[in-house]
């Protein structure tokens, strides 16, 4: 099971993670990531401090906006992941590729 | 003790896929995060298989089973139709899938980092790709 919620801030949009992210519902946090580039998004935060599992199908995700967040500017944030769901984006080297933070406030300092 | 999960080819039951792993890997010496791995491992099989070799046929199945036996666990997905041989299949490089924004791609790669050694085999209809995992003493 997946909830994805979005939530808007003041110098930022939040996207909390709840649950586990696979080949089944991958699509969804595609589509709130599209969501927010739709509304012009600049800065975009994945809470991942209640994100249980995360397979290729949700990394595939993150990593198919690499490019074009450099291109449109757009900076990308995940914080809170726990140590299981964290070594396997380190598995891929994700960690290399995606700005990653253990804490929130980190996350919120990378975008001002 | 072998234990057997038939599986249906519909990716929501990739969640059912992992709660039979779970209970079975937790009483090996194998730490959480290999624990972890190793169900992320036969989780991205499966849904390799459910997607492209069944495109998410509902009526077909998959069965996983496994077994430790002498330091060693072994998982064996078997299927059949058009097989997947994982062994001969070039992984893309990690900055190759980033370049070309795709979204696939990324789960073989985790499978050859994560498993021990890895098999894979066909006879008539069915396929047959065994994952390993040493298992240290306890």
């Amino acid at each position: 099971m997946l909830k994805i919620e979005t939530t808007k801030e003041t110098n930022y949009h939040l996207i909390q993670l709840i649950g586990e992210v696979d080949a089944s519902n991958s699509v969804e946090l595609d589509e709130a990531i599209v969501d927010l580039i739709e509304q012009e998004a600049k800065n975009i935060l994945i809470d991942g401090t209640q994100l249980d599992y995360i397979s290729s199908a949700g990394l595939g995700v993150f990593m198919s906006y690499i490019e074009d967040f450099e291109e449109k500017n757009i900076t990308l944030v995940i914080f809170g992941l726990n140590e299981k769901v964290f070594q396997v984006f380190k598995i891929l080297g994700l960690d290399h590729l995606i700005n990653i933070k253990s804490k929130k406030i980190e996350a919120v300092q990378e975008i001002e | 003790m072998k234990h057997e999960l038939k599986l249906y080819c519909d990716t929501t039951r990739l969640s059912d896929l992992r709660i039979f792993l779970s209970e079975i890997l937790q009483n090996t010496s194998l730490s959480e995060i290999e624990q972890h791995q190793v169900t992320l491992a036969v989780d991205e099989v499966c849904a390799n298989l459910i997607i492209h070799s069944h495109g998410c046929n509902g009526e077909e199945f998959i069965q996983i089973g496994v077994e430790k036996d002498a330091g060693l666990l072994k998982i064996e997905i078997r299927d059949s139709g058009e097989g997947f041989n994982i062994t001969e299949y070039r992984e893309p490089e990690i900055n190759h899938v980033k370049k070309a924004k795709r979204k696939g791609g990324l789960g073989i790669i985790l499978v050859k980092k994560i498993m021990d050694k890895i098999e894979f085999e066909t006879s008539g209809k069915q396929n047959t790709c065994r994952l390993f995992k040493n298992l240290k003493s306890k």
